[in-house]
């Protein structure tokens, strides 16, 4: 049974509407890339799946997302439980400016953790599978601020970890990244995906084609095409997919 | 080549105008400095008036505090200013017909010198206080040197009494600590609900609603605060004395009352900018995490906002620590040393409202007025600095 599916999903940020008719479904330990040109609704759907999208005023939703086989809108679905297990690493590094420590045990905090070692051990935990503790066991109460961007992005990556998600979101999570601290994630995306559930929205061809099992195009809120890496990038069906893909637009 | 000119000329204009402008503002700093230290330098002693002893007295000057002390009565004997150990006999001008008869002093006064010369010269234990035109020609008596007052006496005196005589009482605590009060008082009431409306507005509350209440909010800080007064004096004087139970309603608590309203449009308007202005990547972080919207709240938005909020706090407390009007309206005026929140206090804006048209231009009394804003001044310079600090430190 897929982790992540929708069902007829439409959806409106108030008369606009961002995505058209979505059938997609994702299986567990997989990794997903949603490609396409900006604008084409990828970010919008990954926001979907943890209801990120519910704090924008006027934004409204027609069908069906289901995780597990629960449809996650609901009515008495808590959206806070929802998050924990459908983690989210966004596009920009977001440190909160508190020490690195806290960064990682903010989450337990929120989530009513409060004995000391049991934090210290998830916090180490954690960092280490976000491939970033050995770069900052010495200086833990150190601010989270005063790490390098891709140093803070893997830290966000060992923030969303320690609450222990079943699925990861990352949306454009190497964009605001030189090349090695790219390369660095894309390395922990395939360690991470032995365990975790991935989707990623990425600009970036050579990475959806490095990190991913299957793709998906998207083009002006529709998904044009949803198969295997490998057949997208190389035999796709739809010819606005192979334009995409061979860069003659987008 | 005119373009060059043409800028040099308005360059110039700049540099001139903010260097006139700075000169000016450093002038104002300095005169009010200026008339403010006289103070220390004036006799304290009624102008136009002199002590005056027997000429064999031992003592030479006795301090402002021991003179009011002997005028109430408290100092009796000449041995606890250091002299023999006789009772001190006190001679007020007005007294003079109870010693000497109409034909001595003359019809037209023109012997009330030497009748006054006379009687210093004749009781070795007078303390005489009379003007100084009655000074006799041959004068027997002893002028007493009445010392002027220190800084520290200034700010430490518990009696503020501008006009009393023979000598004038000026200590400032019993202001210092009013105006603390009421603005503590007023910040105590002002901050949970300015701090509370901030974040329902910035966070909570549906933008069309917030867009209805910043403005109104924001239009309490043009009301003029002699309507803020009247509206205390009106409805919180009464509703204090009411509810506390007490005989007056003129109150510190009735002040702050007022001045708490007067900040909350500050506090609200400040504090609400700061939080919005915190990254939305920061609310999505943690919110992503599984935290509710108050844990969100609480423990990122605020915690980014700290400082912005700060800034709002002080901004709030340095209108209520400057506030003239309203309060002279409604806390009482009465200059005594304040101890609880029920009682009449005195704030140093109210005082200077209050007195400055009653003083004459150079006198003590003015001089006085001035040092109290000099007082203000650096208590709201305190506060502007750390508001400074507090916004360097957030625009890092």
């Amino acid at each position: 049974m897929a982790q992540i599916e929708t069902k007829d999903l439409n959806f409106y940020y108030g008369q606009a509407q961002a995505l058209r008719n979505i059938n997609i479904a994702m299986e567990k330990n997989s990794v997903t890339a949603f490609i396409g040109p900006s604008g084409c609704g990828k970010s919008t759907l990954l926001r979907l799946f943890n209801r990120m999208n519910d704090l924008i005023d006027g934004s409204r939703i027609e069908g069906s997302v289901m995780i597990d086989g629960a449809d996650i809108y609901a009515r008495n679905v808590n959206v806070e439980d929802l998050r924990k297990k459908v983690g989210m690493v966004f596009q920009k590094p977001n440190p909160f400016p508190k020490s690195i420590f806290e960064n990682v045990a903010y989450g337990l905090r929120v989530n009513g953790i409060s004995s000391r070692s049991e934090i210290e051990g998830i916090v180490e935990a954690s960092l280490q599978s976000a491939a970033l503790w050995s770069e900052v066991k010495d200086k833990l109460n150190k601010s989270a601020l005063q790490l390098s961007g891709g140093q803070q992005q893997r830290l966000c990556i060992a923030r969303a970890l320690a609450v222990a998600p079943s699925i990861l979101l990352m949306d454009e999570p190497a964009s605001a990244l030189d090349p090695i601290s790219t390369s660095k994630i894309e390395e922990l995306i395939f360690e991470l995906k032995k365990q975790y559930t991935i989707v990623i929205v990425t600009h970036s061809m050579q990475q959806a084609a490095r990190v991913s099992d299957r793709t998906a195009f998207f083009y002006m809120g529709v998904m044009v095409e949803f198969d295997d890496t490998t057949t997208i990038f190389t035999n796709p069906k739809e010819e606005r997919t192979l334009n995409y893909v061979t860069g003659r637009f987008g | 080549m005119i373009k060059k000119i043409l800028n040099n000329f308005q360059v110039g204009v700049l540099a001139v105008s903010s260097f006139i402008t700075s000169i000016v503002v450093l002038l104002i700093i300095i005169f009010l400095f200026k008339e403010g230290s006289g103070v220390f330098s004036k006799s304290l002693l009624e102008d136009g008036y002199v002590l005056v002893v027997n000429s064999r007295n031992t003592v030479n000057s006795i301090a402002p505090k021991d003179i009011k002390n002997i005028f109430d009565q408290k100092i009796i004997s000449w041995k606890e200013l250091g002299g023999a150990d006789s009772a001190i006999q006190l001679f007020s001008i007005d007294d003079i017909s109870e010693y000497y008869s109409e034909e001595q002093i003359g019809s037209d006064l023109e012997y009330m010198d030497t009748c006054i010369n006379n009687y210093i010269v004749n009781h070795p234990s007078v303390l005489a206080y009379f003007p100084k035109k009655n000074i006799a020609k041959k004068f027997n008596g002893k002028e007493i040197k009445v010392g002027t007052m220190g800084l520290y006496e200034f700010v430490k005196g518990r009696e503020w009494l501008p006009t009393a005589r023979p000598v004038v009482q000026m200590g400032i605590l019993p202001l210092i600590l009013g105006t603390l009060m009421v603005s503590l008082g007023a910040i105590l009431l002002a901050l949970p609900f300015g701090l509370v409306t901030a974040i329902y507005m910035a966070e909570i509350a549906h933008p069309v609603w917030r867009r209805i209440m910043k403005p109104v909010i924001e239009l309490l800080a043009g009301i003029p605060s002699v309507v803020f007064g009247f509206f205390g004096l009106i409805v919180i004087v009464p509703m204090v004395q009411k509810v506390c139970h007490i005989d007056v309603g003129e109150t510190a608590l009735a002040g702050s009352i007022v001045l708490g309203i007067m900040a909350l449009p500050t506090i609200i308007s400040i504090a609400e900018d700061a939080i919005r202005n915190v990254p939305n990547n920061m609310r999505e972080a943690s919110l992503a995490l599984g935290a509710t919207q108050w844990q969100t709240i609480r423990s990122v938005v605020i915690p980014y906002a700290k400082s912005g909020i700060w800034a709002g706090i002080i901004l709030g407390v340095g209108r209520a620590v400057g506030e003239t009007m309203a309060v002279l309206m409604v806390t009482g005026n009465a200059s005594n040393m304040p101890t609880t929140f029920l009682q009449p206090v005195r704030t140093i804006p109210a005082t200077i409202a209050a007195e400055l048209g009653e003083t004459s231009a150079g006198g003590l009394h003015y001089s006085a007025l001035f040092a109290l804003g000099c007082v203000l001044f650096l208590m709201t310079m305190v506060l502007n600095v750390y508001v400074q600090v507090a916004l360097k430190k957030k625009s890092k």
